[in-house]
């Protein structure tokens, strides 16, 4: 294919920076360039990880050793549902989107996304939303301090920094919402003629179907926290006993957003994944059809295993048997993956450059995170380790070495496309190897906590889990460190990185590679490539 | 800070692994041993000091039918994952070790698709998910049946503590922490005194319950969620206000078992444990017994009746304004302290102070109205619960500390006759 490259505008750069708009200001508040958008959505995902990330030192400080020392309980409450709620909704899920907005249309061969003016709104609503959030710490009663599952009656308990949660988190599901509506409109009509749905790279299939999961769930968060709200305020009683209703349902409607949500959270990741690892490999994806597949099944899974986060509700037997059978079947999918990724390594020609470190990472700590996923999914075991840390170290390897690393491989994967020149290889892979060994030593640990009886939110333990929380938080501290040598590696390459070749990986086969100078031009695909007849792109 | 951990612990977990070795015949004490000294070692690689402090790995020794079949249905899907875990990685790292272009491997690009080997990899593990669901699902049906139970407590959470009531004993008592504050401490201001063994787990009125019976508890909440967690019975069931779910345990063993809240529950979410004492019949029925005195049973219903923690003056006695300021002293150390503060001067804005406070100072009724009804919207909470001497004694004591000192005193009548308006 390589050959074959067509250069959009190859030599003609008069599209490029420069004469674009009066100046960088009003270019950021009015861009609607998808290369543009998708950088904003990256450095503010960037900026929130860093914020959520100290609030987790913070955390991890007070738990250092027993007593209190750092924070009141109080603080310490909002610090956990703060950070979950930033990681979230200001960390991963924008950092996804801002490879969406990058990504989809060169990977398609489209001009832009499908409604550029509504990608701008959809990255400006995080802004107000994310002041919101984090001013809610300043106001009389702080921050909210239940859990980012805002479950009444706590929740009906605080004051106005949980209403500040609430419309925080109202806008940024509507900026979510317009977010995969655009990529679902720009993946169905805009794909370059022979682009099929079964040639997509893929990224961009990852990427449609978590749209739709977003589509799907959002609303019913929305839902879900204006009835907190008008129970709030309004004197409803969708959640209060007392008038009738049940804080019962609350959780309900909650988990049935909150479980799609986690796959929201991953699969695009598995998109990126499903890029880096055939391309070091120097071989294509294993199993192409059954890796869409098994993505299809996740999603559609992933609602029907909502009540694996309320064994301990009190529901009846029936109920804990089905969401316990269900939620063991999303293991089959997600195994499917896991096996087809290694065949893809299988008589490969294996290369361990930065992305491809990073995705080795991925698998390991992914599987593993997978493995506590399905002890926790045995109901009778899920109710002796419900709410430890058991959970906490679950979720954590499957966010940070799954959503995280994905997104840094990405970064490191893309970085020379999208800015024409490369990253320090040695800083990366100190930061792949720093990465690794203090995420371990700091959520490892928490199995055996868990494992013990620790309850998780708590500022404060009892004496025999003395040990393994000061080894984590020595690892908390190193891995939150380790971290900023990602942003020196990042601004570095940016400013002074080695030129990066057009094709910098030499089997990345989707089209910003084969098609596409680096870095690429600002606007690209203004007449979409022809792929019929051209061989499969994945 | 570490030499301050560990001063004293060594020689005690020296002998604690050798014990572990020398017990170590069984195949899964083998294993689980195994399972230690991997995790010791890895220690050694953070750091050496803090290896031989590793210990806890494992859920902790079962104390009733229920959570012994938890911790053999854990150590059977942990051996199944060690298994899958041990053939995944295997197949992983050799296909990075061989294939990789260092060592001349070159990629065979035709090996990319292959529906037979895509069937069996969905199919294999179907197969051993059926092996996992089938002991779990009996285990599920054991949990459920609460049919039959030799007796019945009503287990009711609180902010912050918890609430026991034995319907056929006719006892009810409050449960809450008895770790003092000067051993907590507060950010900036260590703590005063040394933790003690059963920091955090302590509490003043243990549930009592007699070995060999099976026990439902009836578990509720008065506020928000709560969770009753006593991992060695096997039990960790919700409380949720406005409706109540059944659950049982039954001890195998005499002895104390520990747990705590595991639902967050508000600021004080992390002191609220839960000790569930097991008792033999005899001993049980003693208790029953001091319990019926101590607690005198009246209806649960009747809040005023409940018992006062800190004791009324005989009848008849005249109150003083110090007789009422010393009681008032203790009920505040027990309830008011960790938010208001021994100073008085609270955590503005979450935790207003009390010295100087406009409340405070103001009419009593005011005041009375806010402690019996708690201050919808903050995380003020009625303290019905105390009795009229309580209530009466507390107040006294905030408006006569501190910056405060207003000389008046308010007396259990005048919160009696507040109660029934």
């Amino acid at each position: 294919m390589a050959s074959a490259t067509i250069h959009d505008h190859a030599n003609d750069h008069s599209h490029d920076h420069a004469h674009h708009g009066p100046g960088p200001w009003t270019r950021i508040f009015t861009t609607t360039n998808h290369k543009d958008i998708g950088s904003m959505y990256l450095w503010f995902s960037l900026l929130m990880f860093f914020v959520g990330g100290a609030m987790a030192l913070l955390i991890r400080a007070e738990l250092f050793t027993p007593g209190l020392q750092v924070v009141q309980p109080e603080v310490f409450n909002s610090l956990t549902t703060v950070h979950a709620l930033v990681m979230i909704f200001g960390a991963v899920m924008p950092a996804f989107v801002g490879f969406a907005n990058w990504l989809i249309p060169l990977q398609i061969g489209a001009a832009d996304m499908a409604f550029p003016r509504m990608n701008n709104w959809s990255f400006w609503l995080m802004i107000p939303a994310t002041v919101l959030l984090m001013a809610s710490f300043f106001v009389p009663g702080g921050a909210a301090a239940s859990g980012w599952t805002l479950y009444p009656p706590l929740s009906t308990q605080g004051g106005i920094g949980v209403d500040m949660t609430i419309i925080a988190i109202h806008i940024l599901g509507a900026s979510s919402i317009m977010g995969s509506i655009n990529i679902i409109t720009t993946i169905l009509n805009m794909r370059a003629p022979g682009m099929t749905l079964m040639r997509m790279p893929m990224f961009v299939w990852t990427w449609l179907i978590t749209a739709y999961l977003i589509i799907a769930v959002m609303p019913v968060l929305a839902g879900c926290i204006t009835m907190l709200l008008t129970d709030r305020h309004f004197g409803t009683a969708f959640f209060n006993a007392a008038g009738g209703g049940d804080p019962t349902m609350f959780m309900h409607i909650f988990w049935f957003f909150g479980h799609p949500e986690v796959y929201i959270l991953i699969l695009p990741a598995f998109g990126i994944m499903s890029q880096i690892i055939p391309t070091f490999s120097r071989k294509p994806l294993f199993g192409y059809a059954s890796m869409v597949y098994a993505t299809a099944s996740i999603a559609i899974l992933s609602f029907i295993v909502w009540g694996h986060h309320m064994f301990t509700v009190g529901m009846p037997a029936a109920g804990q048997l089905f969401f316990m059978y269900a939620t063991m079947l999303i293991a089959v999918p997600t195994g499917v993956k896991i096996f087809n990724w290694i065949a893809t390594m299988w008589r490969g020609s294996i290369t361990f450059e930065t992305p491809m470190l990073f995705a080795i990472g991925f698998l390991c700590m992914f599987t593993l995170g997978g493995f506590s996923g399905l002890v926790l999914s045995i109901v009778p075991v899920d109710i002796t380790l419900h709410n430890t840390y058991y959970v906490v170290a679950h979720f954590h390897y499957v966010l940070f070495p799954g959503a995280i690393w994905a997104l840094m491989a990405g970064v490191y994967f893309w970085l020379p496309k999208w800015t024409g020149r490369m990253y320090n290889e040695t800083l990366g892979k100190w930061h792949f190897w720093l990465s690794a060994i203090s995420f371990n030593v700091t959520f490892f640990p928490q199995h055996f906590l868990g494992l013990a009886g620790m309850p998780r939110r708590i500022p404060d333990y009892a004496l025999q889990f003395a040990e393994w929380n000061m080894i984590s938080t020595i690892g908390a501290f190193a891995l939150g460190f380790s971290q900023l040598l990602f942003v020196y590696n990042v601004f570095s390459c940016i400013r002074s990185g080695e030129k990066a070749k057009e094709r910098q990986w030499d089997s990345a086969d989707s089209l910003e590679w084969t098609h596409l100078p680096s870095p690429v031009p600002y606007h690209t695909f203004e007449m979409p490539p022809d792929l019929r007849g051209a061989k499969a792109v994945h | 800070m570490f030499v301050e951990l560990l001063n004293g612990r060594i020689i005690k977990l020296i002998r604690f692994e050798i014990m572990k070795s020398i017990n170590a015949n069984g195949q899964q004490h083998a294993l689980a041993a195994l399972a230690r000294s991997v995790s010791i070692g890895l220690m050694f690689l953070v750091s050496p000091a803090t290896a031989l402090a590793a210990y806890d790995v494992n859920i902790a020794a079962p104390a009733s039918p229920i959570s012994a079949q938890i911790y053999g249905l854990h150590m059977y899907i942990l051996y199944v994952c060690a298994a899958i875990f041990v053939v995944v990685f295997a197949l992983m790292f050799y296909s990075i070790f061989k294939f990789r272009r260092s060592n001349g491997s070159k990629p065979d690009v035709n090996f990319h698709e292959s529906t037979l080997i895509e069937i069996i990899w969905t199919l294999i593990p179907f197969v051993i998910l059926l092996f996992m669901a089938i002991p779990a699902t009996k285990t599920v049906l054991d949990m459920k049946d609460t049919t039959n139970p030799d007796m019945t407590v009503k287990v009711t959470g609180y902010q912050w503590g918890w609430r026991y009531d034995y319907a056929a004993e006719e006892v009810g008592f409050y449960s809450s922490l008895s770790t003092p504050w000067s051993q907590i401490g507060q950010p900036g201001e260590k703590a005063t005194e040394e933790k003690g063994k059963d920091y955090l787990l302590e509490v003043d009125n243990p549930m009592v319950v007699p070995v060999g019976k099976r026990v439902r508890l009836l578990v509720t909440s008065n506020d928000v969620i709560h969770g009753w967690y006593v991992p060695q019975l096997g039990v960790n069931q919700y409380g949720i206000p406005g409706f109540v779910k059944d659950v049982w345990f039954k001890a195998d063993k005499v002895g104390t078992f520990k747990g705590q809240c595991s639902q967050i529950c508000g600021k004080l979410h992390g002191y609220m444990p839960i000790t569930v004492v097991v008792k033999t019949e005899a001993d049980y029925a003693k208790w029953v017994a001091e319990a019926k005195a101590r607690w005198g049973t009246a209806p649960v219903a009747a809040v005023a009746a409940v018992p006062a923690a800190v004791a009324a003056p005989e009848p008849g006695k005249p109150l003083t304004l110090v007789d009422l300021k010393t009681a008032g002293e203790k009920v505040y150390a027990a309830n008011c302290v960790a938010c208001h503060q021994a100073s008085g001067k609270g955590m503005p804005p979450t935790f207003p102070a009390l010295s100087g406070s406009k409340v405070v100072l103001g009419p009593t009724d005011g005041q009375i109205n806010i402690l019996l009804n708690g201050k919808p919207g903050t995380a003020m909470a009625s303290f019905a619960r105390l009795s009229d001497f309580e209530v009466a004694a507390v107040m006294t004591y905030t408006k006569n500390s501190w910056d405060n000192s207003t000389g008046k005193f308010v007396t259990p009548d005048d919160v009696k006759a507040k109660r029934k308006s």
